[in-house]
C-alpha cells in the first residue's frame, strides 16, 4: 500500500494537470506519468503481465502515437481556454462532479469482503496463468481480436492515404521545367547555395555570405527564415571577429 | 491490502477523463482523457481480478488494452485527416452533421 | 289475412315447359342481341349494311312473335303461361336464380307491341337517320334497347327483369344522348340516366324486399306465396315498386326527365319515350299484380301517382311551342291513365294494358309524324314556325289526325275503346279520382288540338328557306301502319276480348257500377261532351287568332308554370339538389378544417416541437459527450438508489 499511497496522489495531480495544460504536448507526458505510476500499480497488485504490456503498448507505443500526431499538427498548437459553446463548462464540471461523486460514494459504501489474492492463480507464474485461459476460454476472441487489428491498420492506412490528382512529374519534366525556368526567368541552373560555410554551433541557420559580404537568401530553409531563428549578418560578422582575434578566451574553448 | 482504495482512485481517475473529454477542445488531447478513461477502468479490473482471486479481470484488461490500440490507430488517422483538410484540431469545428 | 285470401285469389304463375313452337323463344331476344352485338363490334365495316342488318333483325324478331302468338293463341286457356329454362344464372345458398323466360298472355301482349312499332320504327330510322354519319351506331343502340326490352317483359324473375330493366335503361340513355355533339342531349342523357337511378333503388330494393319475404324471387314462387304474406311486407314492396315504375314511367315525383330526353332523334322519342320503355312501369305494376291485389295501400298510392300525373302532363302539354315536348307532355299523361288504371286493381289491369297498346300505336304514330314535319321544316321544333302543313304534307297530316282522334277518344278510333273504360272504372273506384280524370280528357283535347291547329291549320309561319315536303316512302309507310293501327286497335276489345285474354294473368275483375247508376253510354257521352268542349276551347284560343311567332311573355301564372314544366325541376333543384349541394359543401368545409386541420395541425405541432428540439442537435460532438456522461450517472445513481434505498 506504499506504492499506492505515494502514486494515487502523483496520479490525481498529473491527470488534473492533463484537464488544465495549454499545450497538448504537456498533456502527453502527464499522460505518461499517470500510465507509468498505473504499471506500478499493476504489478503491485499482482499482473505482472499487464505491468510489462501497459509498459510497452501504451507508455511506448500508443503515447508515442500522439506525440508523433502532436509534431504532425503542430507543437505550438494550444488550446484556446475561452469556451465557446454557451454554458457547456459549467454543466461539464457539474454532471462530472456528481458522476465522480456517486461513483466514489457508491463505492465507497460497498464492502468487497475479504481478498482472495492471486497467490494461487499466480502459483505456477503470471504469464502461463494468462496465456492458459487466453489460448483456452479466451481463444476466440483472441483470435477477433487479430482481425480488429489488421481492419485497424487498414483502416488507418486509408484514412491516412491521399489521393494523387495530378500525374507524377517525372526527371526529365522537371530537368526541362528548370531549363525552361533559365530560359524565361533566368532562374539559376545548379543547386542553392549550401549553408553555414562560417558556422560555429548550427550550420542550418547560418547563411552563406556572398562575396560582398551580405547573405544568401537561399541557402538557409524558409521554415527556419519563417521561425526566425536566423542569424543575421552582422551577427556573425560580429562571431568572426572575435574569432580573428586569438587572444580571446571564448576562442579557445573552441 | 484493502481494494476501496483502488477502486476510488479508479473511479476518480475516470471521473477527470470524463471532465476533460467534456472541456478540452483539443482533439488529440480529448483522445488522451478517453486513454485516461480506459486505463482507469483497467485499474478497477486489475482490483477486482486481485479480490476475486482469479485472472479473468487481468484478461479484460487485456483486450481492453488491444482495443484500444486498434482505437487510437484509427482515431488519430482520421484525426489527421481531419486536420488536412481544415486546417484544426479542434473538435468543435467538426459540427456540420447539425440540425 | 285470412280474409284477404277470402276476398282475393291472386292468379298464380304456372309453367308449362315449353315445346314445339315455343323453343323458339329464345330467339325472340337473340336476334336483336346478335344485330347490336354486330352492329357495335363491327365497327364501320357494317356502316354500309348496318341498318338493314338492324331492321331485319327486328322484323325477324316481330314474325317470331307472330308466329308464337298465334301458337299460343291455339292452346287452351290453361296451358298459356309457357316457361322456357335457358340456364342457371347464379346461385348463393339456397337462393338460386334461373335465366328463365315467361311467356303468357301478357308477355305475348307486349312482344307483339315491342317488335311490331318496334320494326315499323326501325323502318321508319332507314329514311328519318339517312343523313347521319352515326346510322349504323344509331342502329345498334335501337336493337340493343329492343332486346333489352323483350328481356325486361318475358323474364320469369325479378332478377331478369332487373337486367331488362338496366338494360333499357342503358339504351335509353345512349339514343337520349346519341346527338352527343349537343350539350342539351348530353345532359338530358345525363338527367335521364340519374333519374332513372332513383327508380332504379326502387327496383333493386323491392327485389330485395322479395327476396326476403319470400326466399325467391322468381314469379312463379312469389305469386304462389304472396298470399301468405304480411301486410306490411307486401305494402313495402308495392311501394318500392312503384318507385321504380315512377322512375321508368316518368310518373310524379321522376317526371322531369322524359320532357328533356325529346332531346334524341324522334324515333327514339316513338319507340322509347312514347310507346316501349316508359311503359315498362305499368308492366311492372300489372305484372306484380299478385302483389298489389293484396295491399289496399299501395294500389290507392299508385291511384294518387297516376292522377297527379295524368293532370301535370295535361297541363303542361297545354303550354309547350315544341311539338316533341307536347307530345312528351302527353304521353306523361296517357302513361298516368294507365297507372291510374293499374292502381285499380284487377277491374283495371286489363284497361291499363289495353290503353298501353293502344296508346303504343297512336302516340308512336304522332311521334313519327311530328319526326316526319321536322324532317321537313329543317329540324325546326317549333310549333309557332309551322301552320298551314296539311297541303305540303297530306299523308303525315292524315296518319296524325288519325292519332288525333284516337287520343282524343273519338269513337271508333283506338282511344275511345280504351281511355272510356279507365275513366269509367275510375268512377267507379272513386268518384273523385273518375272526376280528374275526366278533365284530364278535356285538357287533352285542348292540347292536342291546338298542336294540330298549330301545325297544320291556319297560316304558313315558316322560317325562310324552308320548303316543307313530304317524307320518303319509307318513312311514309310506317306511318300509315300505325295510324291503321291507331284507328283500329279498339277492334281488340271486340266482345271483351283483350280482358278475357289477359283475365289469367290478372285475375277476375268484379263488375263495378257507375255512380248515380248511370249506364255506361251516358258516361261515353259524358266523356265525348267534355272532349268536345276541350276541342272547342282549343279552337276558340287557338284556331280563331293568328298565332304569334314568338312565344307570349305576358301570360297567365298558370302558362307560365305549365312552360316551366309545373316547376318540376326547380322543385327537384331547391329541394334536392340546392340542399345536396350545400351538404356536399359543408363536408367539404367540415373535411377541410376539421379532418384536415385535425392532420395537419398534428403534423404542425410536431413539427414546431421538432424545430424547437432540433436546436438540442448543435453538431458539437461535446456536446452530445455531456448528455451521455449525464445519462450515465442517472443509471449509476438509479442503480445505488435501487440497492441502498
Amino acid at each position: 500500500m506504499v506504492a499506492f499511497w505515494i502514486l494515487a496522489p502523483l496520479m490525481v495531480a498529473s491527470a488534473l494537470g492533463m484537464l488544465f495544460a495549454r499545450k497538448a504536448v504537456h498533456a502527453a507526458l502527464l499522460l505518461a506519468v499517470v500510465m507509468i505510476s498505473l504499471a506500478v500499480l499493476y504489478l503491485v497488485q499482482d499482473a505482472p503481465f499487464l505491468f510489462a504490456i501497459q509498459i510497452i503498448v501504451y507508455t511506448g507505443a500508443i503515447l508515442m502515437l500522439f506525440l508523433f500526431v502532436v509534431m504532425l499538427v503542430g507543437v505550438d498548437a494550444s488550446d484556446s481556454v475561452v469556451e465557446t459553446i454557451r454554458g457547456h463548462r459549467v454543466f461539464s464540471i457539474l454532471v462530472g462532479l456528481a458522476f465522480g461523486l456517486t461513483l466514489v460514494l457508491g463505492v465507497a459504501q460497498v464492502s468487497f469482503g475479504t481478498v482472495i489474492g492471486l497467490d494461487d492463480a499466480n502459483s505456477q507464474g503470471n504469464v502461463p496463468a494468462i496465456a492458459e485461459i487466453l489460448f483456452t476460454k479466451y481463444v476466440f476472441a483472441f483470435e477477433v481480436t487479430s482481425a480488429l487489428l489488421i481492419t485497424a491498420a487498414l483502416g488507418a492506412m486509408v484514412l491516412a492515404h491521399r489521393e494523387r490528382l495530378t500525374p507524377k512529374v517525372t526527371q526529365a519534366a522537371l530537368a526541362a521545367q528548370r531549363m525552361k525556368d533559365y530560359a524565361e526567368k533566368g532562374t539559376h541552373l545548379g543547386p542553392l547555395p549550401p549553408p553555414g560555410v562560417f558556422a560555429r554551433h548550427n550550420s542550418v541557420d547560418t547563411p552563406a555570405l556572398l562575396p560582398d559580404g551580405t547573405a544568401a537568401e537561399a541557402s538557409i530553409s524558409r521554415v527556419l527564415a519563417a521561425r526566425g531563428t536566423v542569424k543575421s549578418v552582422p551577427e556573425i560578422a560580429a562571431e568572426v571577429d572575435e574569432l580573428d582575434t586569438p587572444d580571446t578566451p571564448r576562442g579557445e574553448g573552441n | 491490502m484493502d481494494t476501496t482504495p483502488f477502486i476510488v482512485l479508479s473511479a476518480i481517475l475516470f471521473t477527470i477523463g470524463g471532465i476533460g473529454v467534456l472541456t478540452r477542445r483539443n482533439a488529440i488531447v480529448v483522445f488522451m482523457c478517453v486513454e485516461l478513461m480506459l486505463n482507469a477502468s483497467n485499474l478497477a479490473l486489475i482490483t477486482f481480478s486481485r479480490a476475486n482471486g482469479n485472472l479473468e479481470g487481468q484478461i479484460a484488461a487485456f483486450f481492453v488494452m488491444v482495443v484500444a490500440a486498434a482505437e487510437v490507430v484509427v482515431g488519430l488517422a482520421i484525426i489527421m485527416t481531419i486536420f488536412r483538410t481544415r486546417r484544426s484540431a479542434s473538435v468543435d469545428d467538426a459540427s456540420l452533421l447539425k440540425y | 289475412m285470412v280474409n284477404l285470401e277470402a276476398l282475393h285469389d291472386v292468379p298464380v304463375v304456372g309453367s308449362v315447359p315449353t315445346d314445339g313452337a315455343f323453343s323458339l323463344l329464345w330467339l325472340v331476344i337473340a336476334l336483336p342481341a346478335l344485330g347490336a352485338a354486330i352492329l357495335l363490334l363491327g365497327g364501320r365495316r357494317t356502316d354500309k349494311w348496318g341498318h338493314l342488318l338492324g331492321t331485319a333483325m327486328a322484323v325477324g324478331s316481330f314474325v317470331i312473335s307472330l308466329i308464337l302468338f298465334f301458337t299460343l293463341l291455339g292452346k287452351d286457356a290453361d296451358d298459356r303461361q309457357v316457361t322456357q329454362h335457358l340456364w342457371n344464372w347464379f346461385t348463393a345458398g339456397s337462393y338460386s336464380v334461373n335465366f328463365d323466360l315467361l311467356y303468357d298472355q301478357l308477355s305475348a301482349v307486349f312482344l307483339l307491341l315491342i317488335t311490331g312499332v318496334g320494326s315499323l320504327i326501325h323502318v321508319y330510322s332507314i329514311g328519318y337517320m339517312e343523313h347521319d354519319e352515326r346510322r349504323r351506331r344509331f342502329f345498334g343502340y335501337l336493337n340493343l334497347f329492343v332486346a333489352s326490352m323483350l328481356v325486361l317483359v318475358l323474364a320469369a324473375d325479378y332478377v331478369g327483369v332487373f337486367l331488362g330493366w338496366e338494360g333499357v335503361g342503358l339504351a335509353s340513355y345512349l339514343l337520349i344522348g346519341f346527338w352527343q355533339q349537343k350539350p342539351s342531349a348530353a345532359a338530358a342523357a345525363k338527367k335521364a340516366f340519374v333519374i332513372n337511378r332513383v327508380g332504379d333503388i326502387g327496383l333493386s330494393l323491392g327485389t330485395a324486399l322479395i327476396f326476403i319475404t319470400f326466399g325467391s324471387t322468381s314469379f312463379a314462387v312469389v305469386s304462389a306465396a304472396s298470399s301468405h304474406a304480411s301486410d306490411g311486407a307486401l305494402t313495402g314492396i308495392g311501394l318500392l315498386l312503384l318507385l321504380a315504375a315512377c322512375g321508368k314511367s316518368a310518373q310524379f315525383p321522376l317526371q322531369t326527365w322524359l320532357l328533356d330526353a325529346m332531346e334524341g332523334p324522334t324515333p327514339v322519342s316513338a319507340l322509347i319515350h312514347a310507346a316501349t320503355m316508359v311503359t315498362a312501369g305499368v308492366y311492372l305494376i300489372v305484372r306484380s299484380n299478385f302483389i298489389f291485389s293484396l295491399t289496399e295501400d299501395a294500389r290507392t298510392a299508385v291511384i294518387v301517382i297516376g292522377t297527379i300525373t295524368l293532370l301535370m302532363g295535361a297541363i303542361i302539354g297545354c303550354a309547350k311551342d315544341d311539338i316533341k315536348k307536347a307530345l312528351a307532355g302527353s304521353t306523361m299523361s296517357q302513361i298516368g291513365y294507365m297507372v291510374l288504371a293499374a292502381g285499380l286493381g284487377p277491374a283495371g289491369y286489363a284497361f291499363a294494358i289495353f290503353h298501353l297498346l293502344t296508346h303504343g300505336f297512336f302516340k308512336a304514330n304522332m311521334f313519327l309524324g311530328a319526326g316526319s314535319v321536322m324532317h321537313g321544316m329543317n329540324d325546326d321544333v317549333n310549333m309557332r314556325h309551322y301552320g298551314a302543313l296539311q297541303k305540303a304534307m297530306p299523308i303525315t297530316f292524315a296518319t296524325f289526325a288519325t292519332g288525333y282522334l284516337a287520343i282524343l277518344g273519338i269513337p271508333p278510333f283506338a282511344g275511345f275503346w280504351s281511355k272510356d273504360k279507365i275513366i269509367e272504372t275510375a268512377f267507379a273506384d272513386n268518384t273523385l279520382v273518375g272526376l280528374c280524370a275526366l278533365i284530364g280528357a278535356g285538357v287533352t283535347a285542348f292540347y292536342m288540338t291546338r298542336l294540330m291547329l298549330m301545325t297544320f291549320v291556319g297560316t304558313k309561319r315558316w322560317e325562310k328557306d324552308v320548303h316543307p315536303h313530304e317524307s320518303p316512302k319509307v318513312m311514309t309507310y310506317p306511318l300509315i301502319a300505325l295510324a291503321a293501327l291507331s284507328a283500329l286497335g279498339g277492334l281488340l276489345t271486340l266482345g271483351g276480348w283483350i280482358g278475357d285474354w289477359l283475365e289469367p294473368v290478372t285475375g277476375h275483375a268484379e263488375h263495378h257500377e257507375l255512380p248515380f247508376g248511370m249506364a255506361p253510354i251516358v258516361m261515353s257521352l259524358i266523356i265525348l261532351l267534355v272532349v268536345a268542349a276541350g276541342v272547342a276551347v282549343a279552337w276558340q284560343l287557338v284556331g280563331q287568332r293568328e298565332v304569334p311567332r314568338e312565344a307570349p311573355e305576358k301570360v297567365s301564372i298558370f302558362t307560365r308554370a305549365a312552360r316551366a314544366d309545373l316547376y318540376g325541376d326547380a322543385f327537384n333543384d331547391e329541394v334536392i339538389i340546392k340542399p345536396g349541394a350545400a351538404g356536399i359543401r359543408g363536408l367539404t368545409v367540415f373535411d377541410r378544417v376539421v379532418v384536415d386541420g385535425a392532420a395537419e395541425g398534428t403534423a404542425t405541432a410536431f413539427a414546431s416541437m421538432s424545430a424547437r428540439f432540433r436546436l438540442l442537435q448543435n453538431g458539437f460532438v461535446r456536446s452530445y459527450a455531456l448528455a451521455l456522461l449525464a445519462g450515465a450517472a442517472l443509471v449509476i445513481f438509479a442503480l445505488l438508489a435501487v440497492n441502498f434505498g
